[in-house]
């Protein structure tokens, strides 16, 4: 029963999703952008599965993520970039505004699609090794850790910022047209990143519940419980932080890859301070330590958001903040816990959820 | 003269200006189960922590199976094979009793092993075995967290024992047992003695005369008093003012 219920939710998940939501489409009772809003939600989701991993399991407070994020998604603007104005103009706009005459040396590569792929989720995967390397080796933990991912964020979103870095500065990279020769304005290439947004979500998820399930998972828990301990039981604490971290990177970097082509732009403001609590705000909602409640959580509190800023524009902040509050004071848990209790109440599931029991018999002696 | 599973020399260390140790010579041999006593503050668990790399010397030097271990981190003295049971339980509260357990067996513990680790009936009957050894055998699919302070002790016990290492150190494993839990903890102890060099702090000295059937080092001030058997340690009168001297002028104080 228990164990059953634990496979039917993402069940529903992929089939509400998978068919009911197309065919919903192609019978015109939903629209092509609410199916474009569900892909970035998606693409969200797929996001903060990688920060339930490093902070809800591993308990390291990230305040960066949303760095790797927008390297995956500069990563793919850049390409999308140059498929554009490659045709019409020699270098994309604001370049020229720069007084270049050539394109920069760091641009190249991402004239094709592949190398992009690759870069994509090489750099940040590199830049996490570099800024884990050194977080890490120095023991910086809990409020430190917090403090310098953070002043982090800040630089890189300055460093963005600046006209002079070539990245299109504050107004970022937009104007796609197309991406592999597909038109993205055209709906049915939306409606495939929809699906290539959902099946990469099922994808990680899958992963992540490897990753969290195996002894390396537990290592984790381990760490997040006694980091000292697991050190004297003689793991290296560094190898297992430094992998957790470039996984959580390189898993943001995916979700950006997909979230771009969808929105059809990327500035330096997805990657600001703001952005990376708010990623840390959709899990801790959600309910960390579950990936279903990080899926839960990034998805909710988008819809939320979306949903806020038309009906109410100026109270969103607010009310995220007081959705916030109360999840500290009350449900420690997120939503997640809220409806387990909720279940419970009602009956539809056992009171105490034991851990599944060990396959051989206990021998007494 | 027989080889040392570990030689100290000169060890000392500062905290602040005050000496917590300062240890002249120190030995112990593969398989001998030490009991280390002293008042409070003697610099007992400093020892403990010179040794298992969570303190850094000022100098000495300290010689474990061969190997020059000052200096080195935690996690590569663990490898060399020295466990510690420490004197507040550590342990990994959200797993279950299970995992704790299997977590700390002896095997590689790379990122990439752990990564695709497959649970193998000799590790699982290990875990079971020790689990039993430890009686926890009951418990292995429960929270350590909700385990009692008893139990948590032990599991703490059963960590190191499936590190397999060849150095224990452990720091009062009886303080809050039951006078039988201790008894079984005393027993334990003296049978891993047979595989195992070990080093036990305690303070409760019917636990003490249990276990101590080699030599028995008394420290205070961080410096050695004395060591001995514990019947020679018992009744030295200076290791019996150094415990009672303070009990002594403290009720002169009280008194007056």
């Amino acid at each position: 029963m228990l164990l059953k219920s634990d496979k039917i939710i993402p069940v529903i998940f992929l089939l509400f999703f998978a068919i009911l939501l197309p065919l919903g489409y192609s019978t015109g009772l939903v629209s092509i952008n609410s199916i474009s809003l569900w892909g970035r939600y998606f693409c969200f989701a797929i996001a903060a599965l990688g920060i339930d991993l490093i902070w809800g399991y591993t308990g390291i407070m990230s305040m960066c993520q949303a760095i790797f994020f927008c390297l995956g998604g500069y990563g793919i603007g850049m390409y999308l970039t140059l498929q554009t104005d490659s045709a019409a103009t020699f270098l994309p706009d604001f370049m020229s505004w720069n007084n270049l005459t050539e394109l920069p040396f760091f641009w190249t590569p991402f004239q094709h699609f592949l190398p992009t792929l690759l870069l994509g989720l090489l750099i940040p995967a590199a830049a996490a090794f570099i800024i884990g390397y050194f977080i890490f080796r120095s023991r910086i933990k809990g409020v430190y850790m917090a403090i310098i991912t953070q002043a982090l964020a800040l630089s890189v979103y300055l460093l963005f910022l600046r006209n002079e870095t070539n990245m299109g500065g504050t107004n970022g990279l937009t104007n796609f047209k197309t991406l592999l020769g597909f038109d993205l304005s055209e709906p049915s290439v939306k409606l495939g990143l929809y699906m290539v947004s959902l099946a990469t979500l099922a994808g990680v998820y899958q992963i992540c519940r490897h990753i969290v399930g195996s002894k390396f998972g537990k290592v984790l828990l381990a760490i997040r419980d006694s980091e000292s301990r697991v050190g004297y039981t003689a793991y290296r604490v560094l190898h297992y932080k430094l992998t957790i971290f470039i996984i959580a990177a390189v898993i943001g970097a995916i979700a950006g890859m997909l979230y771009v082509p969808q929105t059809g732009i990327i500035t330096p403001g997805r990657m600001d301070v703001k952005a990376s609590v708010e990623m840390l705000m959709w899990v801790a909602l959600g309910g960390r330590g579950h990936l279903k409640g990080a899926i839960l959580g990034a998805i909710s509190v988008n819809c939320l958001y979306s949903i806020c800023t038309s009906v109410f524009p100026e109270g969103w902040l607010f009310i995220l903040g007081v959705l916030y509050v109360l999840t500290v004071l009350y449900f420690d848990k997120g939503f997640l816990g809220l409806f387990e209790k909720l279940a419970i109440r009602v009956g539809f599931k056992p009171r105490k959820t034991e851990t599944a029991p060990y396959p051989k018999s206990i021998i007494i002696k | 003269m027989m080889d040392m599973l570990l030689t100290v020399k000169d060890l000392s260390v500062s905290f602040g200006g005050l000496q917590a140790l300062n240890l002249q010579n120190f030995s112990l041999a593969p398989r001998e189960l030490r009991v280390i006593i002293g008042p409070n503050g003697a610099g007992k668990s400093t020892f403990m922590d010179l040794l298992c790399g969570k303190t850094k010397a000022d100098r000495g030097t300290v010689v474990f199976d061969g190997q020059s271990i000052l200096g080195k981190t935690e996690i590569e003295i663990a490898e060399l094979g020295i466990g510690r049971k420490f004197q507040k339980p550590s342990i990994f509260p959200s797993l279950s009793v299970y995992d704790n357990m299997l977590l700390a067996t002896k095997m590689k513990k790379s990122v990439l092993t752990s990564l695709f680790f497959k649970m193998d009936s000799a590790t699982d009957d290990k875990i079971h075995d020790t689990a039993s050894r430890v009686g926890l055998h009951d418990v292995l699919n429960k929270c350590a967290g909700e385990l009692s302070h008893g139990q948590k002790q032990w599991l703490e016990i059963a960590i190191v024992v499936l590190q397999d290492p060849k150095l224990m150190l452990i720091d009062e494993p009886a303080a809050g047992m039951s006078d039988r839990e201790t008894e079984k903890t005393g027993e334990l102890l003296l049978e891993l003695s047979k595989r195992h060099g070990v080093i036990v702090i305690e303070h409760d000295m019917h636990f003490v005369k249990q276990i101590a059937k080699q030599t028995v080092t008394v420290l205070v001030n961080g410096k050695l008093l004395t060591e001995g058997t514990f019947e020679e340690v018992k009744n030295d009168q200076r290791v019996i003012d150094s415990y009672l001297g303070r009990a002594h002028s403290e009720r002169i104080k009280a008194t007056i």
